[in-house]
Parts: C-alpha cells; sequence; structure tokens
C-alpha cells in the first residue's frame, strides 16, 4: 500500500466512522461516557482536513500525522489511544514508500504495545485489545500459511469480531466502564468494535 | 515557584478546583484545562499545552487529573513537551490542588511537592 492508497483508505475509515457514530456512542451509552463515537468523528473529520497536506510524505509519516491529528482533537480516551496506536505504527514504517503486508503486521504490534502502555492495559480487560490482538495473531497465522494478503486481512477481521463478542463476557476493569464492574458484564466494548470497524475497511482495501 | 495545571473532562470542573486552591494560595500560578474547545466533556490536548504554558516557570509544573483520558493527554502533552520540567501528580485532583498550591507558596521544590502529594490520598476523611 503506497500513501495514495493509504489516504484513500483513511478517507474512506473516516466516512465509516461517521456513518458509525450513532451505534457507536448508543455502545458507549451503556457502559461508558457516550461519545465514542462523535469524539471518534471529530478526531476522523480533522484528519480527513489534513490529508492532502500530508500527499507527499511516506505512509509512516502519513500515519504519524494521523495520530497527533486524532491526539489533539479527540477529546475522549481514543484520542490518546488511536493516536499513540496510529504514531507507533507510523514509526515502525520509517523509510517504506510501501506498505506489505509483514510491514503492517509489525506496525499492528508496534501500536499494540503502544496501546497497552498508554491504557496500561493488557488483553482481557474490555478493551480494544481484546479485538486487536487477537486479529493480529489470526492475521500472521494465516499470512504465514497462505502468503495470501487477502486470505489474512480477512482472518483478522473474523478474529476482531469474535474479540469483540468476547468482550461482552468480560467485567471491564479498565476506562470508564470499569466504574460499573460487574454491570458491564453482557455489552461489547465500543472500543474493541470501532477497531474493527476499522480494520474491516483496510481489508478491503487490500 | 512550582506552577499547577488541573486536567478535567469539566470545564467547571477545573474552574472550581483553581478557584479553590487560590482561596488559600492566592500566589501560587494555577491553571484550569477542563473540557473540549467547544466547551464540550473531554480532555484536550491544546487546552492542556496552553495552560502548562501560562503557569510554567523553571520551577517546573505539576499536573493534576481526573480519570481516564485526562491522564493520558496530559502524559502525551508532557512527552511533547519534554524539554520542559513537568510532572503528573497521582492523588485526589481537589486535595491534592490545595495542598500543593500551599507547598509551592511556602517555597517548596516540585520534587518536595510531590512527595507530599503522594500522601494525599491516603488521607482519611472519617477517622
Amino acid at each position: 500500500m503506497n500513501t495514495e492508497k493509504l489516504i484513500s483508505t483513511i478517507q474512506k475509515i473516516g466516512e465509516k466512522i461517521e456513518a458509525e457514530k450513532a451505534f457507536l456512542t448508543e455502545l458507549d451509552n451503556v457502559i461508558g461516557d457516550g461519545d465514542h463515537g462523535i469524539n471518534l468523528a471529530r478526531g476522523f473529520g480533522e484528519v480527513g482536513k489534513k490529508l492532502d497536506g500530508l500527499k507527499d510524505k511516506e505512509p509512516g509519516d502519513v500515519l504519524k500525522g494521523v495520530g497527533m491529528t486524532l491526539v489533539s482533537t479527540v477529546g475522549g480516551a481514543s484520542g490518546p489511544l488511536y493516536g499513540t496506536g496510529f504514531m507507533k505504527m507510523g514509526g515502525v514504517l520509517k523509510g517504506k514508500a510501501d506498505v506489505s503486508v509483514s510491514d503492517f503486521l509489525a506496525g499492528l504490534q508496534a501500536a499494540i504495545e503502544g496501546i497497552m502502555q498508554r491504557g496500561r492495559s493488557t488483553q482481557g480487560e474490555k478493551t480494544m485489545l481484546d479485538a486487536m490482538i487477537p486479529a493480529k495473531e489470526a492475521m500472521e497465522a494465516k499470512w504465514g500459511e497462505t502468503q495470501d494478503a487477502k486470505a489474512a486481512f480477512a482472518a483478522g477481521v473474523a478474529a476482531a469480531w469474535e474479540g469483540v463478542e468476547s468482550t461482552k463476557a468480560i467485567a471491564a476493569t479498565k476506562g470508564r466502564a470499569s466504574y460499573l464492574g460487574e454491570r458491564s458484564i453482557g455489552h461489547q466494548d465500543p472500543g474493541a468494535t470501532s477497531f474493527t470497524m476499522l480494520l474491516e475497511i483496510v481489508a478491503g482495501e487490500v | 515557584m512550582v506552577g499547577f495545571v488541573i486536567v478535567s473532562h469539566s470545564a467547571k470542573l477545573a474552574e472550581g478546583v483553581a478557584d479553590l486552591a487560590r482561596m488559600m494560595a492566592k500566589s501560587a500560578p494555577i491553571a484550569p484545562a477542563g473540557g473540549l474547545e467547544d466547551g464540550g466533556f473531554g480532555t484536550s490536548f491544546d487546552k492542556i499545552s496552553a495552560a502548562v504554558e501560562q503557569v510554567y516557570s523553571d520551577d517546573g509544573v505539576i499536573l493534576l487529573m481526573d480519570m481516564g483520558s485526562a491522564v493520558m493527554t496530559a502524559e502525551m502533552v508532557m512527552e511533547a513537551m519534554e524539554d520542559k520540567k513537568l510532572r503528573l501528580a497521582d492523588c485526589p485532583v481537589a486535595e491534592g490542588a490545595v495542598t500543593g498550591t500551599i507547598d509551592a507558596e511556602a517555597g517548596m521544590t516540585l520534587e518536595e511537592i510531590l512527595e507530599d502529594l503522594e500522601q494525599v490520598g491516603a488521607l482519611k476523611k472519617l477517622s
């Protein structure tokens, strides 16, 4: 994936988030502070305005620019979390004009580590990590087995949705939902859901 | 003198905590950074950065945060301003702001105040 393709993919992510804004916010209303969709849509709206200025950059720098914009415009926890994720992935892709599946997986790994550190969180705490980690593992396995990018991304998306489903059984210990504790059981995590939507868009572009 | 920034999801809460601290420590630099630019709930990287600039001196600035994104966004501001002497305090916001600003007025250093603030969370109110 080169810069041109990356920018059009990010535009599509923005459109998807805008379209799912109400749904994501509704999920967050139940167990959080009800701003996930609104915040992400605001952030990606601002990202959309900046993309034109990133056309001449390499993909890694585009991702860093996206991350920095999210940090300063989202306004909720998803700002520093997604922002850190995009920035870390951008760092790994430094110097590459074209992003391969292996590059993407290395970037995703860096994003996961960055988000774990930023959120002081780990898998199984009803967060976006519960979609990200299984997705990365499934993609790695499928890619190793088939060297087929489409199949690898499809496996990643399927694993991410399973991850989203798995968050329903977890009592939150991180984020605003942790104030609800056991009462958060039965509800899917908004962050895991939005990450899966992002990955689904990327998968569609591969 | 050490300065303070109050980071909260709520603009009113941040302003109220700053006002409360000023009751006893009139000269300590303290700036609220609450809510988003449009007045909504949330934490703003730009507001926090501006508040730090407002109260900054070579003595440093301590940031007090409420929860979640307030902590993470304050952390990212700190990373973006790595040339500045900034520290995050792990303590209740209102009590910490009052304690910290009084300490600052008394001439305590950033390190001494942080140490004092670590005790604030352990204080019992009903015993």
